[in-house]
């Protein structure tokens, strides 16, 4: 570099819990190479204290996410898709310094942005699709609705760090969860400046916390975590999802592997996905009938 | 002094010595232009025959601005225009794309929402508090839900083909022109079809600055035409041959005749007509939030509302309580210039509408009912209609039957369920009405017995994009909001 | 003002169903007047009238409350012709210190007691603690309700409570404390305003000030409603006293928007309406301050005692 040039200021990257950007406590981190080998940023290697962290901001916003209205969230993650758009730039060199190709990067961002604004658009919507009015046998009003599921931990996909983590995120935030993620472990950085975009779009502190680090160590803690009430994953190895569903029935965790979902189409974007991670309320009222009058037509 | 003389009933004091000041918005955001040309193509194109019509400010009777009227050459334009914009590009748009577009006029009405709000209030007379907190705002959001349907499409009909209609031609009222506005072209736009829309002829401005709106989201041209001008544009709309589709919100009268014209073609056709709801109030109900709910079923908007809450029909035993509680409220209800942040209740719309509420008025006088006039001051220029309640009305009186759209509540009292349950089905109308009661059985019964198309249970007036809205029997027929109000602009197989 | 000792009737205890959400909705009208010039400046020296200045702390000693009742006289001496505030209100061991620091004003000693804030105690006790501050000059007394008997369903006890402290209150007004947030619903508050009014208060108020949440719109809308409802049903007016909470001038002027379209004319009046603060005071001078002068206020120009 000559003597005229300017020096850059490198990002360091940490972890994203509850709406802060702490560093791991563990104080570990490794590095994260381009495909030359050369490291370009060092992660944080969270440990299990990070995660019991960032459960915990998922559990306290867990309240206050699921009872806004579904416009609510559609205007948040609408806006999520505007910052993400604004940025594109900056996102596009992330993920060209990882590996990608300027077109494949274009891509991804352009397919991230449109799937955020797909999921908003189901979130005052799915509703009226799922639920039901039930029309049993005797004189009770009953209906069924939808419910979230509660803290989700989501394993993202090892490539396409920016789609793979929204294709997991938007169905889930969207139906009123809120969630842990770990970011893909080689290519963890476009994970974290998503962050950024979540703090400039109004998303409250806690709904989404990512962690980045050792896939093998984050999952294991993930599956036997207690206070976790669902896990998704895609594109993770049999075995390993073997293990996680092992150590997940200990509390009866609902799991789910979208292997087969190609996250590139149109088909990784569903509102099936939302209603994965949903319960079913189903509720009984009486209706009464005064004698005298039967039919008012 | 703790205690009233014996003799004398308490009574409270409303005439206060902290009266408020005035609060007025201030005019200029509004940015009215002088004159208003057709929008056409994505153009704004004067009229072929050169005609204008002005707008005033009912609160002021000044003039606002002049307006193009469109003439038969002008109809034929745009129908032209939106039957291009679809052949050529629309119906070919992916669903995704679309509904960006109709993102981006959500968004454009949410930053322009101020202007919007005091146009709305100058050209119609309603109150700025209720543009600003309520028209302006849900119009917004009927355009965001409706962007987010138009990928989705698939979902909404099971096992069923879903395509397009093609041009739809639609006339919205006066009452409220920018959300009847967005709720004929949100839905019409996400499903894949162009479209022709008149306005109000004593409310064209929201409606022409929303064309502005359309313009700046770079909408493509054709997609969205407003032709604005009087009844006979509208009538001419609807006799357009190359149209698929007419909705029209206004009076079952026109919506009568509207539905008779179209016969014999194959054009569909939704209604949203008048109304003559009935706001029930059972002697559980919670009577001060009764009170309230009641006060803004029929006073809300002027009372200019299809589903007002014009009948109320208390049960007897606590009638003569619920009544007094009403008389207190509209003691501090506020009527006067609509550009008053404090103002409650604006102007009338249009001296023809005036002159209609008081001729019921009379009428309501003439048959007997018992007449209360709330007390407080009425402007002296524009047009002005204080709050009025009718009680000891018979269910036979032509005031609880006939649609007043006004400040006008007719009273009537009922003793059992089984008898409010059939005299408030006794009308031709079915839009709206209101159950007030603490008991969760009685409200699935009522909700099950009541044919109208939209059932308030201790509340009233509520209004939600995702929500459903629309008339039983001669209020009309078709849906707008939610899932249900895709139906008319779709064609399944 | 003395009389007869009430008599519990169970009657007393019907009243209508409340819809908490319709509640919460006419309470956000309120809030949605705008109150600008002449009427803003009315508002807010009518604000200033109407509180109750308050220190309720273990720490409080004589010096403490003789400075707040300097304070009280003259809130702030740049601007002139300001109202004095209406009360002081202190433990029962500082009424007699406040009574001498007032003297000469029209300023109100109001003391709270019953074993205030929890009120577990025996009545007996509750009496003496009564009986303390009367002897030592309190205009007024602030009592609280056994909450703990209400949720038990002993409503009578709660109504002879009420009106055994009425009896020794004497000439002094009874302003009885709801504690609303720890009541639960509006029907639960409904209930306890009709029994505290049926058994004698002068007023009925929200909060000891010492729990969350203390006074809000909706709560304090139903109190007013059920003051509207007795006073119609008996002839006999009672004061509202909204406590805690209310520390800006805004919120303050949004209460007596509430009041005044809820009771009317003869309520806003010191006599009838009081708010329990301590740092509004300085907000609304602020807000006066900057009515006068045109310019938005520093907190530093303004005593903090």
């Amino acid at each position: 570099m000559s003597k005229t040039e300017r020096l850059e200021v490198w990002k360091t990257y940490k972890l994203f819990i509850g709406g802060q950007f702490p560093r791991t406590e563990s104080g570990r981190t490794y590095a994260v190479k381009n495909p030359q080998g050369k490291t370009i940023a060092n992660a944080c290697l969270s440990s299990r204290k990070d995660l019991r962290d960032a459960v915990v901001a998922a559990r306290t916003a867990l309240g206050g996410w699921s009872s806004r209205s579904g416009f609510n969230r559609g205007q948040i993650l609408y806006r999520m898709a505007e910052m993400l758009e604004s940025r594109k730039v900056q996102f596009r060199e992330e993920l060209v310094a990882q590996g990608q190709s300027v077109s494949a990067a274009n891509r991804e961002i352009k397919n991230t942005v449109d799937r955020l604004i797909y999921y908003a658009g189901w979130c005052d919507k799915y509703q009226a699709l799922f639920s039901s009015v039930n029309p049993v046998a005797s004189s009770h009003y009953n209906f069924s609705t939808p419910e979230p599921t509660g803290v989700v931990a989501l394993i993202a996909p090892e490539e396409l760090p920016l789609l793979g983590l929204i294709s997991l995120l938007a169905p889930c935030i969207a139906g009123g969860n809120t969630t842990v993620i770990l970011a893909s472990e080689k290519k963890p950085l476009s994970a974290i400046s998503f962050a950024e975009v979540l703090h400039s779009a109004d998303v409250p502190g806690g709904v989404i916390n990512i962690l980045t680090g050792s896939r093998q160590e984050l999952t294991s803690w993930m599956s036997g975590h207690m206070d976790i009430n669902a896990i998704v994953a895609s594109a993770i190895e049999p075995d390993h999802w073997a293990a996680i569903q092992q150590s997940g029935a200990k509390s009866v965790k609902r799991l789910f592997n979208w292997n087969k979902i190609d996250l590139t189409s149109a088909q990784g974007q569903s509102p099936y996905l939302i209603m994965d991670l949903q319960e079913i309320k189903t509720t009984w009222h009486p209706i009464q009938s005064i004698a005298g009058s039967g039919n008012s037509y | 002094m703790a205690k009233q003389k014996k003799g004398i009933k308490p009574t409270l004091i409303w005439n206060s010595n902290w009266e408020y000041s005035p609060a007025p918005e201030s005019a200029k955001p509004a940015a009215i232009a002088k004159k208003y040309e057709l929008f056409i193509d994505g153009k704004w194109q004067q009229p072929v025959e050169k005609g204008y019509f002005k707008t005033i400010n009912p609160a002021t009777e000044e003039v606002l601005s002049d307006v193009a009227t469109a003439s038969k050459k002008d109809v034929d334009k745009a129908v032209t225009a939106a039957r291009n914009a679809y052949e050529k590009y629309w119906r070919k748009l992916s669903g995704a794309e679309r509904g960006k577009y109709i993102f981006r006029i959500a968004r454009i009405m949410q930053e322009r929402a101020r202007e919007l709000a005091i146009t709305e209030t100058l050209d119609g007379g309603k109150p700025i508090k209720e543009s600003r907190d309520f028209d302006i705002p849900t119009a917004a959001n009927h355009f965001f839900y409706y962007a987010g349907w138009a990928d989705k499409l698939a979902y909404a009909f099971p096992n069923q083909k879903v395509s397009s209609l093609g041009v739809a031609g639609q006339i919205t009222p006066w009452n409220f022109p920018l959300l009847m506005a967005a709720w004929k072209i949100a839905p019409a736009l996400a499903t894949g079809n162009t479209v022709v829309l008149k306005p109000a002829e004593t409310t064209p401005l929201t409606t022409l600055k929303l064309a502005e709106i359309i313009q700046e989201a770079d909408l493509p041209p054709g997609v969205v035409n407003i032709i604005t001008g009087s009844g006979e544009t509208g009538v001419m709309l609807t006799q357009h041959p190359n149209i698929n589709k007419i909705a029209f919100t206004g009076s079952t009268e026109v919506g009568k005749l509207i539905q008779a014209t179209l016969a014999g073609t194959s054009k569909k056709l939704t209604l949203e007509l008048g109304g003559k709801g009935a706001n029930i109030i059972f002697e559980d109900a919670p009577i001060d939030q009764a009170v309230e709910g009641v006060i803004n079923g029929i006073f809300f908007n002027q009372g200019h509302v299809c589903c007002a809450g014009s009948r109320l029909y208390v049960q007897e035993s606590i009638a003569k309580t619920f009544i007094a509680k009403l008389k207190d409220r509209l003691a501090t209800l506020r009527v006067g210039d609509p550009m008053d942040k404090n103002t409650d209740i604006g102007a009338i719309n249009s001296f023809q509408q005036l002159k209609s509420i008081q001729s019921y008025i009379e009428i309501g006088k003439k048959e007997g009912a018992s007449f209360y006039q709330s007390k407080c001051k009425i402007p002296n220029q524009g047009y002005f209609c204080p709050p009025i309640l009718f009680s000891n009305v018979a269910q036979s009186s032509r005031i609880a039957q006939e649609e007043i759209f006004g400040p006008v509540l007719c009273i009537l009292t009922f003793r059992t369920e089984d008898e409010v349950i059939e005299k408030a089905n006794n009308t031709p109308y079915g839009l709206s009405a209101g159950v007030w009661t603490d008991k969760g059985a009685r409200i699935f019964n009522l909700t099950k017995r009541l044919r109208a198309g939209v059932i308030w249970a201790n509340t009233y007036n509520l209004f939600d994009p995702v929500s459903p809205f629309g008339g039983y029997k001669e209020s009309g027929f078709g849906r707008e909001g939610g899932l249900h109000g895709l139906y008319p602009y779709v064609q399944l197989s | 003002m003395a009389g007869k000792k009430h008599l519990f009737n169970i009657t007393i205890l019907s009243h209508p169903p409340i819809d908490q959400t319709g509640t919460e909705e006419r309470a956000a009208k309120f809030t949605k007047r705008s109150i600008k010039g002449p009427s803003k400046k009315q508002g807010l020296r009518m604000v200033l009238s109407m509180i109750d200045l308050t220190t309720l702390e273990g720490k409080d000693t004589p010096g403490k409350v003789s400075q707040l009742c300097t304070k009280a006289k003259q809130l702030h001496h740049q601007i002139p012709d300001l109202p004095r505030v209406a009360a002081i209100c202190v433990y029962p061991s500082m009424v007699g210190i406040a009574k001498t620091a007032l003297k000469g004003s029209d300023i109100k000693v109001a003391s709270v007691a019953t074993a205030f804030p929890s009120g577990q105690s025996s009545l007996r006790i509750k009496l003496s603690d009564t009986r303390l501050a009367i002897e030592q000059g309190a205009d007024e007394i602030d009592m609280v309700i056994s909450r703990g008997k209400f949720h038990s369903g002993e409503y009578n006890f709660v109504f002879d409570e009420i009106a055994s402290i009425k009896e020794a209150c004497g000439k002094a007004r009874l302003k009885v404390i709801l504690e609303t947030g720890e009541l639960g619903t509006l029907e639960q508050i409904r209930k306890a305003s009709d029994i505290a009014m049926n058994a004698g208060a002068d007023f009925i108020k929200t909060s000891t000030g010492k729990i969350q949440p203390a006074a809000t719109m909706p709560v304090t809308l139903t109190m007013l409603e059920a003051i509207r409802d007795y006073y119609y049903k008996t002839g006999k007016m009672v004061g509202m006293k909204a406590a805690g909470g209310i520390s800006k001038s805004k919120l303050a002027l949004h209460y007596l928007v509430m009041v005044k379209e809820t009771l009317g004319e003869a309520w806003l009046d010191k006599k009838w309406f009081r708010f329990g603060a301590s740092s509004l005071a300085n907000d609304v001078l602020m807000q006066v301050a900057k009515e006068e002068e045109g310019t938005y206020q520093s907190a530093t120009y303004f005593s903090i005692d």
